[in-house]
This record gives structure tokens, sequence and C-alpha cells, in this order.
């Protein structure tokens, strides 16, 4: 591995942003300072620029294996370190189901083969994403797995859920919980409000989302176990998170960019980008998920990259596969919407999109910091530019803000030392 | 003016409305003569495709594309054959290939018109979509009230029944509230959907306050798949609390009429005593029907026509 020097860049530590060089070796980084040298080391210029521990993604489908018309593990690895990502977890929701060592053994090897950035898998909770039975944690750890999550097909069984949590635990293993009552969702594609009944298209209501939130927050507490929550996307969700972190409840949230940036409007044209699960809510809900990232409540962003091949986004609204393509715009669309509107210091930024992820999950990254792993980004936060999703890398390019201005361009992705995005 | 297509009433204006009542009169007048080989679409296609059943509204359509001279072509594809085979974009490609000028469709899923009309130079009208739109219903509508009482303004409208799932409903607020007319709605909490007060209508507290001073008292059909999915518990419990017979009647203005789209249940939405009295406008709603789509046809065909000469 060679030496990479990062020179002249406003460098974001937690306590916040100095300018700064990074000197990185065998991917690690060696030094952090002022005005550093050296004669071997391959310059990367980085000023103008804001430099940023590598970006972590907690929650992106990359397809593969079963999947490849929609994305896979190439082309979703080209389209994170596009998007400043450096580390991404997926989820399990493949064909075959990753809930077996085998399945996470191909998705780690498939990964390092196509050396872009680290994929970390997660395991399925059940067999077959099947909420029956468990799937074999212990071998999935030790294959790679960093986590488990029935993402998609949530465990509807109270008993089984409970089960999970306690079992999961011995391994040192997270349960991921996508919180949707299907009883409640009864077909629904939209949120339901106005603007369901304007569009005449079935309503999912926000009860679906925070019922099984509830649960999990009083099967982590009375367990005394951890959970993570899925995709938040309400106003009432982020109140039951905020009054059990107050309590001590060990549970940990993150939510996505359409969640603190869109409202349901975006729907009444049945454009079936803005199609996703949960769906895109209210302003009310907007505002509470910004309020929720600000004060720590949501513990990080992510993006639930979901990429569908054109086909199955073109044709009536009901028939359309839920999900939004979105690892190449979080960051920009994050920045845009939270610290240029002063909701989040650059620093927060940061937290919410690499250290809290790496917190979470107990991944390397996530901070700037010698000896630390030289896992970087570079973005050029003056830069504005138009969201086009011809400039996806990934095969999804289902995503609603095609058109939107955003500000801040990632303009270099470094992972373990080694350039693997540069605009 | 009118455009190329006529997806819903939310997106049609009070004039265009209008202009079709005005263009229906004419229409009905030649009707009633049993005038039915009229020249103003000879040379011209619609054509029905219609994913879910129905029988007045395509049957009614069909007629009055016929008695205007227009050939055409009828196209039932079952609910099932949406979720394989063919996908929409791909039918109107393949019927607008076929050079048609009309398309007329019904679909289960709400904006599934608004998706076939982005990707068809044929003319689409929404014959209904899920719980959107079935904005001819409420022209035939309009069209019955304005025949009695001339005007809308200050006309009260109460509408009963299964709201949360009809189309009818929505298209009739949209279009009344543009009118001046007010409307009142009733129906049991599990068929009521959210956010439609804010859309224009009252939301009443009781069947008799729905009522009260109406003159226009509409049902809107329940279907039996509602009981099933567990809406509301029986047909007989919902006409005792929901259903609206003579003795309801009272309740409103004495010169209201009763409107429903049909088909009806009898003993359920209204009780026979109502559906068959002498101020039921039922069954002159269907010719009405009639009326009004050869109106819209002839109006849609003229402006493409324009759009033809400027090309």
């Amino acid at each position: 591995m060679s030496k990479l020097l990062i020179k002249g860049g406003k460098l974001v530590f937690a306590d916040g942003v100095r300018e700064g060089d990074i000197l990185a070796d065998g991917g690690k980084i060696i030094k952090i300072g002022q005005g550093l040298e050296d004669a071997g080391a391959e310059v990367v210029d980085a000023r103008g620029l804001h430099v940023f521990p590598g970006l972590i993604d907690m929650h992106v489908h990359l397809r593969e294996p079963g999947f490849e018309y929609k994305e896979d593990i190439a082309s979703g690895s080209a389209a994170a370190v596009h998007g400043g990502f450096t580390q991404v977890c997926c989820m399990p929701n493949t064909q075959p189901v990753c809930d077996n060592a085998a399945v996470v053994g191909y998705i780690v090897a498939r990964s390092k083969e196509v050396g872009l950035c680290k994929v970390r898998p997660i395991g399925a909770i059940t067999k077959g994403e099947a909420g029956e039975s468990l799937a074999e944690m212990g071998k999935m750890k030790d294959a790679g797995a960093v986590a488990v999550s029935d993402d998609g097909r949530p465990v509807s069984d109270a008993r089984m859920m409970r089960l999970a949590i306690e079992y999961a635990s011995d391994f040192g293993l997270l349960c991921l919980s996508h919180c949707e009552d299907k009883s409640l969702v009864d077909g629904g594609v939209v949120n339901e409000g106005y603007n369901s009944t304007l569009a005449g298209l079935k309503g999912i209501p926000r009860a679906a989302e925070e019922i099984m939130l509830a649960r999990e927050i009083i099967l982590a507490e009375t367990l005394g176990k951890r959970v993570h929550i899925c995709h938040v996307s309400t106003k009432g969700g982020v109140q039951l998170l905020r009054e059990a972190k107050a309590r001590g409840v060990r549970v940990t949230a993150e939510t996505c960019p359409h969640y603190f940036m869109l409202t349901d409007d975006v729907i009444v044209t049945y454009d079936a980008n803005t199609k996703v699960n949960p769906p895109i809510r209210e302003a009310e809900d907007v505002a509470a998920i910004r309020e929720g990232l600000r004060d720590g409540t949501l513990d990080c962003i992510v993006t639930d990259h979901a990429p569908h091949h054109r086909d199955e986004k073109s044709g009536e609204y009901n028939l359309a596969a839920f999900g939004i393509s979105g690892i190449e715009t979080s960051f920009s669309l994050s920045y845009t919407a939270l610290v240029k509107s002063g909701v989040l210091t650059l620093e927060q930024l940061a937290d919410r999109m690499s250290a809290a992820p790496a917190r979470i999950l107990g991944l390397e990254g996530g901070s700037l910091k010698e000896g630390g792993v030289a896992d970087i980004m570079l973005a050029d936060l003056d830069e504005k530019y138009m969201i086009d999703p011809k400039d996806f890398l990934s095969k999804g390019k289902n995503t609603p803000f095609a058109g939107r201005e955003a500000y801040g361009r990632v303009k270099c992705t470094i992972v373990d030392g080694n350039i693997k995005y540069r605009a | 003016m009118l455009g190329k297509d006529l997806l819903g009433l939310y997106d049609t204006s009070a004039e265009d409305i209008v202009a079709i009542l005005d263009t229906a009169v004419g229409m009905k007048k030649l009707l009633t003569q049993n005038l039915k080989k009229l020249p103003h679409l000879q040379g011209r296609t619609v054509t029905t495709l219609f994913y879910e059943n129905s029988t007045r509204t395509r049957c009614s359509f069909e007629l009055a594309a016929k008695y205007l001279g227009a050939g055409t072509v009828n196209i039932s594809a079952s609910s099932s054959s949406v979720q394989k085979g063919e996908t929409l974009i791909d039918t109107g490609y393949t019927l607008d290939a076929m050079k048609n000028d009309v398309i007329v469709m019904r679909h289960p899923m709400g904006g599934a018109p608004h998706i076939l009309a982005k990707h068809v130079r044929a003319s689409v009208v929404n014959g209904g979509d899920g719980m959107n739109e079935h904005p001819t219903q409420a022209l035939l509508d309009f069209y019955t009230m304005r025949e009695k009482f001339g005007s809308f303004k200050g006309l009260k409208v109460a509408i009963l029944g299964d709201i949360k799932h009809s189309r009818v409903a929505k298209s009739n607020l949209f279009g009344l509230t543009k009118l001046g007319a007010e409307v009142v709605m009733y129906a049991p909490a599990t068929l009521m959907p959210q956010g439609i007060d804010r859309m224009g209508a009252k939301i009443a507290s009781s069947r008799e306050e729905a009522l009260a001073g109406a003159n226009v008292v509409m049902g809107l059909r329940i279907q039996l798949e509602r009981m099933h999915g567990g809406l509301f518990p029986s047909l007989s419990e919902y006409n005792r609390y929901y259903g609206v017979s003579e003795e309801h009647l009272r309740f409103a203005d004495p010169g209201c009429i009763v409107m429903h789209p049909g088909p009806v249940n009898r003993g359920v939405e209204f009780t026979s005593d109502v559906i068959d009295a002498p101020n039921s406008k039922i069954t002159e709603q269907v010719l009405n029907g009639v009326a009004v789509r050869m109106a819209l046809l002839f109006l849609l065909v003229k402006n493409r026509q324009e759009g033809e000469k400027h090309e």
C-alpha cells in the first residue's frame, strides 16, 4: 500500500473543524498535523475542500445475489464511493435470502473482489425472513455479518422477536427492526392522510409503524437488551424514541434523507419514484425528524438505498416497487437540508453519517484520528449542482430528487488509504 | 379550455364543466327525439379499455360514441391481467399505433389513466380509477342537478354511503365545490376517508344533520366485500343506522331529488320507496349519462381536430 498525503483541507473532527494535513500509510492514518511533507507519498490537494471521516451507511440493498438486474455488489459499491461512503451494510432480502453463513461469505468475498468500499452483510433474523425460526446467527457472525434484520419482512410475532433479540445478543449482534404492522398496512402504498385521499391511493397509517416501534422499545426495555429501529418516518415514532431514551432504554434509531426532505405532496402526480416504505409523510413529521436528528433522538442517517429497474417504477403506482436509490445523493441532500439550514453543525452531520453508525455496530472508522483506519471523504461544500439520475453509477435511477439543486459535492473517497473515487 | 384528456374534475375548471353540460343539453334533445345516427364523430374511433367489470359506464360510453357516428372497440381486461402480461404503457402504445382517437379507461388503481395519458397521443377519458375519480359520473350528476334546479349556487348536496372507497363522491366534491354548491357527507367512520373535510366537504355527525335541508340526496353503493373486510357488521345494520328511508327524507328539502350512481342495493343505501319515488332521478341519470358522454367525446375530438390542423 502506497502512502497518501491529503494536504490543505478543512478537517472535520467531532469537536470542530480545523485546517490540516493527513498522512496515511498501510491503510491507517499515521499523522495529522500542519505542513506535513512526505516525499514518497501521493499528494491529494484538498485546498478548498472539507475532509470527513468516510461515510458509513448501515442500511443499503445491494441486490446480489438474485436481483442483479436491479443492482449488484460492483455497481452498488461504485455508487457508494461515488456518494462518499467507505463502508455499507447490506440488508439480507436477496435471493436466496442472506440467512446463512454461505451467503454472508459470498457477499464478503465478492465485495473484496470488487474492492471499492467495505461491504458488511446483515444476516436475516429468521430463516428465509419468514418469521418462523431463527437463522444461524452465530455462524453468520463468524462469516462476517455485523447485525441481523428481517428488513422489509418484519418479524410480526412478538415472541419470535423477543427470542431474536435475546439470542442475537449472545453473539454481540444487534437486531435492526423494520417496524411495520402488516395488518394496519393492509395493502397501503402511501401515507394515509389528505394526499392519499386526494390521489385515491390506499394509505398506510402512522400507527402501522409506531405500534411495532413501541413493541421493540418495550422488548428492549424489559429484556435489558439493545435494539435498533430502521428508517423512522413519523413524529410519533420520534416521540416514542425520545421518551424511551430518556428512561435509559438501550434503543438506537436511523432515518433517511427522504423523510426529512419531502412531504407526501410529491405523490399526487403518481410518480412511482416517490413510492417508498415507510411512506413519505407530512410536514409535521418532517419537522419532527429534523428535530430528532438535531437532539440525537435519531442517531444516524442511512439511505435505505433501494435500487430498482425502471420497469418496476413506470406503470401503475400500486404495482410499482417500494424504494429509492439514495446512496449517491445522501450527502449532498443531508448537507443542504440540515447543515445549510442550521439544523445540524458540520460536526454533527459527520457524526450522524459516520461516527454514529460505527458506534452502533462496532465498525471501524467514523473519525479522523491518528492510528485509525484511513477511510476518508473529501467534499466541496460550496459546489452547487443539479441531481441527475443519469450521473448515478447505481443501476437504480429511481430517485424523487431528480432536477433538484443541492450543495456539497463529493470529490474524493479513500478506503484503507487508497483512492477509490475521484471527481 | 378542456385539454387532451379528461382525467378528473380536480384538474378541470368550472368553465370547462359548464361547457360540457351546455353541450350535453343539445345532445339530450337529439336523444329524446330518438336521433341516434349523428355525424359528429364520423371517421373517429373510441376504444373502451376496462380493467374492471362495468355494465352501465361501458355501455353508456359505447352508445354515446356510436350515436355520434364513431367506430367503437371494447376491450375487457380482467383485473388479474393487470398483474401479469402486457404492461399498461405497452397496451397504450399498441392502441395508439392503431390510431385510436379516444381511449376510455376504467382501472382498479388510482392514477392509472394519468400514467396512460402521458404515454399516448389518443385522448384519455377516465372511466373510473380505483378510489380516485369518476369524472363522467359526476358530470352526469351535475347535469341532472342543473336540469332540476337551474343553478348550483346555494345547492346543498348530501352524499351518504361508502365515501372512503368512492371515486364518485370525490369527483362530485371537486366539481360541486367549484360550481358553488355545498357538499355534506355522512358515512360510518370506517368508510370516511381522512382529510376530505379539508377538500371542502362538510362532515355531518348524524344522518339527520346530513339530510337537513338537502336539495340532493345522493346514495353510494355499499359493496359486500367491505363488510367481509370488517368495515361494517351487516347490511341490515348498515341500513338501520346509515340508510335512507322515506321517513328520513322528511329532513331534506321538500323539493329534493334522490340520486344514486348505481347499481343500487335495494334496502341497503335506500329503501325501495325512496328509489321508486317520483323525485328519484336514478333512471334519468342513466339517460343523462349518455348525453354528457356524447358532449364530452365531441368536445375532446373537436379539440383534437384543431390540434391536427396546426400540425
